[in-house]
């Protein structure tokens, strides 16, 4: 067996993964970029919530050179997986430039291949389809093709950078103390079924949205069902997936706001709902009904990120921790408000954030927005 | 005893006028809390724990009357099981304090996040600031062994939720002008024990229900203001001057109706 | 013609507790028992007893006791007891053999060899007694997606959204045509759904003018034979449901025979008195695919678009393709019945071999539909054979938004399932239209009766998705990762979507 072929696709044959972990996200709302210290700082001090199976970075503002390219992360779990996916790329894409991601011996467990392409899509494709879902397709084609190989990031100006091992260790592999971000959202893993593999690390990823997720969907069988009548194939074997993808299909394909989506995530209770007034009621009627098979249902509390954005949001009775807090420029979120003192011993404003309520920051809004989605009744 | 301790532990602890202090920077849990044992088996009287950053479990099955002063941000399942010690969080906790706790006191000048005090089953807990979701989850008492639970600003969801004993009193301090507890499903499940909430709370769970606030309830009330004002120092009278609600359960049996035999 | 015909059943009096009080005389519709003045006993005929268990339950000193006679045949795998007489019946009669209710035989059953699943650890379960569990479905067509405007803090709804039916739970109660069941009975079912927050759906027979004032909660029904089919009725109703089949007896139509159309029948179905109502087989204004569009949009223009249109169908072979068919014809609800399914009267030959167990069409239309990208387009009711809560909790992980109840509701009127609806002489005042037998249904007493069984299943329904760690149905509705199968072949598991126990 070449010495690239690991035994990563489970041998449970597990649909999905389970994950009790740690999340962390850190962003300057001034859209000024910083280094990799407070980040892997803050998600190794929550350590215990991990048993070293998993962790991953997703970070935004770091290729401010290619930045008006797609940056392919792509991991390889054999040789001729490359082969054939460099094929594929050669026909969907100019490949402005790539290389092997640079690494450095840290304790992870059996890395795969992991390259890098700056990328930009052919001008002859069908005029119909924008840039945007000619990348997802090559994605979702590349993802089922070989069975051994995975875009594990498809973003422009931002990348994930996740495996095996405990979010320290991955970080201190993938050379992260050279990257400048101005966003940063992190992941320790404590999988339960499977021994772990990279591609079912989080944080989950379609263009540049990415998602880190501490819980377990027990909807995902629906979930999953729904989001394949929309073109998602779900191939990374982790419940998380299905949020990254849900989050794309819903924010930048149906164009709706986060206070919208949130109410289809986390939705309220019908008990609430009838009791609104009709106009806001007959809205969240609508979207419980069009989108039930998107309601997350089990505990779960997820930073979303996208270039400008970070959102944090709980499941809709608040079975997962979440703390929001600023300092400055600074918004910190995290499952534990002891990593944000380490990183921040001073902060501004402190909170936890509802069930179901998401805490939203954008760059350029130095307010925080911190938005309920429910209106109070008078 | 110092000889017990290895020369890393030794060179993090330091001894004034009684008060034994630790320098527990980046100090796994483990060896924090072993180090505690060792000193509360020799019978240390006041500990102080500086730089703390998310270490769990402190204060767990602790037996003498110990009285611990935390600096820093305490982690998860801070006094579990404690049985004794009284501590002070010179800040805010986190997540399943005094979980199951037993006796002894904890006083936090902060807030607390969801899950305080499951299971408890005596002692009393002094919170400053506002609280997170299923506080005071299935408390218990027996005959005059009870626990206190006493939050000075508002709770999430799930307030006193299965609650078969103690006393949990929400003070609402932290509300501005105009605002209301937001909390839902209060006392759902709950079957003994009593609920006090300064202020209106509105969403109830079913077995539940609100009554007046009689002599009796007052005193209680008063003596754990009183003690709550004595640490934050907040104003005794001002506290009072607003109107308690009392929150009770039906019954002892409250699914009767559920099951067909 | 002599008939070689043993009775199936042997009536056992105990003499001494028997105290002669003639309730079983009174009771029975068949002429079971009578009073010898003379001898001062009451005799039985052994012959005419159908085991309907009605004079076992009225008598006062339980006196009577139903044996099933042990049979006189040798015991034999092909040729069982009830297959031999079977055959003598029709060598004596030369007539199609008829029965009522739902298929007996267990190899077509599914539900038996799914499980369903809890969660620990990963993830927590919740407890419905405690914390809410939402089951309010909506059925009808849905959007693929929704406009709305947003601005600061004020939020409108620009989609427009087809007509929807609200359940509270999502089980209803399944069509039984008026003549089929008595007046009582549909009395009972219209008063139940509406306090239970369901519907109930009036069979092919039309909607008796008295049961208007629960049109609200009613699903009208349009069959082959159209009977008590007019503007009122459709606009008096909350749905309106094609019937194209039942899973009882599919592809043949239906008969109530004239002995059973009494005046109120006739007035209701417009027909006159004492003929046979008969319904088709096929609808006869839709042999193909685009002749039901043009039904339902019919029904659609005569209702102005302010009803959900159901079309009903029997589970066959070909299900999922013809369930796509519907779906694009423009139908907002689709309902599949199974060949579990009960009736009044159907050949006995086709309500045991026609058909496919409803578990697998509902796992085939589910698929199908999500592989076209269609299934947000209608929602899916399943009938045919729901025995209990576990049963609906699987249909629904399996695709279904919601179920349809028959026997189970009938027999929580008091229906012993004895198969012998055909003969309109039911003693429990339940398959009849005989005025003075009607009367044995009390329709308050029997919507307390259906309003129970709703809330036995709604509140089981709920502890089973608090045990899953769901507290919305809508997360369970198509989640197949909540079941597994057991005592299954590879490609049984397939079709369901399911994976093995263990597994």
């Amino acid at each position: 067996m070449n010495e690239l072929d690991h035994k990563i696709i489970s041998p449970f044959n597990q649909d999905k993964d389970f994950a009790g972990c740690s999340i962390f996200g850190v962003m300057s709302l001034g859209g000024k970029r910083f280094n990799s210290e407070a980040p892997v700082k803050a998600i190794s001090n929550m350590h215990d919530r991990s048993n070293g199976l998993g962790g991953g970075f997703a970070v935004y503002g770091i290729y401010p050179d290619f930045k008006d390219y797609y940056a392919l992360h792509i991991m390889y779990l054999s040789k001729d997986a490359k082969e054939k996916t460099d094929r594929v790329l050669a026909s969907c894409f100019n490949i402005i430039y790539d290389e092997e991601m640079q690494t450095k011996v840290a304790n992870v467990v059996d890395p795969p291949l992991m390259w890098r392409y700056f990328v930009e899509p052919k001008k002859r494709r069908p005029k119909n389809l924008s840039e945007d879902e000619w990348v997802i397709q090559a994605v979702m084609r590349i993802n089922t093709e070989t069975g051994k190989a995975f875009v594990f990031s498809s973003g422009k100006d931002m990348g994930v950078f996740k495996g095996v091992g405990y979010p320290e260790d991955i970080a201190e592999y993938f050379c992260l103390e050279d990257y400048y971000g101005y966003l940063w959202s992190c992941h320790g893993r404590f999988p339960t079924n499977t021994p772990g593999w990279w591609g079912g690390a989080h944080p989950f990823n379609i263009l540049d949205w990415t998602v880190v997720h501490n819980g377990e969907l027990s909807s995902y069988g629906i979930n999953r069902r729904y989001l394949e009548m929309y073109g998602y194939k779900c191939t990374l074997q982790t419940d998380t997936e299905v949020l990254a993808y849900a989050v794309d299909l819903l924010m930048r394909r149906q164009r709706l706001p986060i206070e919208v989506v949130s109410q289809i995530l986390a939705a309220s209770f019908w008990s609430e709902i009838d009791g609104f007034e009709p106009k806001r009621r007959d809205v969240l009627r609508a979207l419980r009904q069009t989108y039930g098979s998107l309601l997350m249902n089990g505990p779960f509390s997820i930073i979303v990120a996208h270039h400008g954005e970070m959102i944090g949001l709980t499941d809709r009775i608040k079975l997962r921790p979440l703390i929001a807090a600023t300092r400055g420029e600074m918004l910190y979120l995290s499952s534990e408000e002891a990593a944000i003192r380490l990183v921040s011993p001073k902060l501004d404003k402190l909170w936890a954030p509802r069930g179901g309520e998401p805490v939203i920051g954008r760059v350029g809004e130095k307010k925080l927005a911190e938005i309920a989605a429910k209106v109070e009744a008078p | 005893m110092l000889a017990e301790l290895d020369s890393r532990l030794l060179s993090r602890l330091t001894l004034t006028d009684k008060v034994w202090r630790v320098n527990a920077e980046d100090l796994h849990y483990r060896e924090l809390n072993s180090l505690l044992r060792t000193l509360d088996s020799y019978g240390a009287e006041k500990v102080e724990l500086h730089g703390v950053y998310g270490q769990r479990y402190i204060g767990t099955n602790l037996k003498t009357n110990m009285s611990i002063d935390i600096y820093g941000t305490p982690g998860n399942d801070l006094a579990a099981l404690m049985n004794g010690p009284h501590i002070t969080v010179h800040g805010n906790a986190q997540d399943c304090i005094a979980n199951t706790m037993n006796e002894g006191k904890i006083v936090v000048h902060g807030r607390a996040g969801d899950i305080t005090g499951y299971g408890m089953r005596g002692g009393k807990v002094f919170i400053r600031d506002d609280i997170g979701a299923r506080a005071g989850i299935h408390m218990k008492e027996y005959m005059d062994k009870k626990p206190y639970l006493v939050v000075g600003g508002t709770a999430m969801d799930f307030l006193g939720e299965y609650m078969a004993g103690g006393v949990l009193i929400v003070l609402g301090l932290t509300l501005k002008n105009g605002e209301q507890h937001k909390s839902r499903f209060v006392g759902t499940g709950m079957h003994a024990g009593v609920i006090y909430v300064r202020g209106n709370v509105t969403h109830l769970g079913k077995e539940v229900k609100i009554t007046e606030v009689d002599k009796g309830d007052l005193l209680i009330i008063e003596g754990l203001v009183r003690e709550f004002c004595s640490y934050f120092k907040a104003d005794f009278d001002e506290v009072l001057s607003k109107n308690f609600m009392k929150i009770v359960p039906y019954s002892h049996r409250p699914y009767g109706r559920v099951y067909a035999y | 013609m002599k008939s070689y015909l043993p009775s199936e059943f042997i009536v056992e009096r105990d003499e001494e507790k028997c105290i002669r009080c003639k309730v079983c005389v009174n009771q029975c519709t068949y002429e079971t028992h009578s009073y010898d003045a003379q001898d001062d006993v009451i005799r039985s005929k052994d012959e005419n007893c159908v085991n309907c268990q009605r004079c076992v339950t009225m008598c006062p000193t339980h006196a009577l006791s139903i044996k099933k006679n042990p049979g006189p045949f040798r015991d034999n795998a092909n040729w069982s007891s009830e297959i031999i007489k079977d055959i003598k019946k029709q060598a004596e009669t030369g007539g199609v053999l008829l029965t009522g209710m739902g298929a007996d035989k267990p190899h077509l059953t599914y539900w038996e060899r799914l499980l369903l699943n809890a969660s620990q650890v990963t993830n927590p379960s919740i407890d419905p007694l405690r914390e809410p569990m939402e089951l309010r479905t909506y059925l009808g067509a849905k959007a693929d997606a929704l406009e709305i405007e947003f601005e600061d803090g004020d939020i409108e709804l620009k989609t427009k959204l087809a007509p929807q039916l609200t359940l509270e739970t999502p089980i209803m109660f399944s069509a039984m045509s008026y003549g089929a069941i008595s007046l009582n009975v549909h009395e009972s079912l219209a008063r139940a759904a509406t306090r239970s927050g369901t519907y109930f759906n009036t069979g092919e027979g039309g909607l008796d003018s008295r049961l208007y004032k629960y049109g609200e909660n009613a699903i009208v029904q349009v069959a082959s034979g159209r009977f008590g089919v007019h503007s009122n009725y459709l606009n008096a109703g909350a749905a309106i449901e094609i019937k194209i089949g039942q899973g009882a007896k599919p592809g043949i139509g239906g008969h109530l025979p004239g002995e059973k159309v009494t005046e109120d029948i006739a007035r209701t179905r417009m027909i006159p008195v004492g003929t046979d109502a008969l319904s088709p087989a096929p609808q006869h204004d839709i042999y193909s695919i685009e002749d039901l569009r043009q039904l339902i949009y019919a029904l659609k223009e005569a209702t102005n678009y302010t009803k959900p249109v159901s079309v009903k169908i029997a589970a066959v072979h070909n299900v999922a393709a013809i369930a796509s068919g519907i779906v694009r014809a423009g139908a907002d609800i689709i309902a599949l019945d199974g060949v579990r399914g009960s009736t009044g009267a159907a050949p006995k030959v086709i309500r045991d071999n026609v058909g496919i167990p409803i578990e697998l069409a509902i796992a085939s239309v589910d698929q199908r539909l999500r592989d076209e990208g269609i299934r947000n387009k209608a929602s899916i009711v399943a009938a045919g054979g729901f025995r209990s809560s576990g049963d609906i909790v699987k249909a629904i992980a399996l695709g279904a938004d919601a179920v349809y109840i028959a026997t189970a509701a009938l027999i929580a009127l008091g229906c012993t399932v004895c198969q012998r609806c055909y003969t309109g002489k039911c003693p429990w005042g339940i398959a009849t239209s005989d005025p003075w037998i009607s009367k044995r249904i009390n329709p308050e007493i029997g919507a307390e009766r259906l309003v129970n069984l709703l809330r036995g299943w709604s509140m089981e329904i709920k502890e089973i998705m608090g045990g899953m760690g769901i507290n919305a149905i809508e997360s369970l509705r198509g989640n197949r990762l909540h079941l597994r199968g057991v005592n299954m072949t590879d490609t049984e598991l397939k079709i369901l979507g399911v994976k093995m126990a263990g597994e």
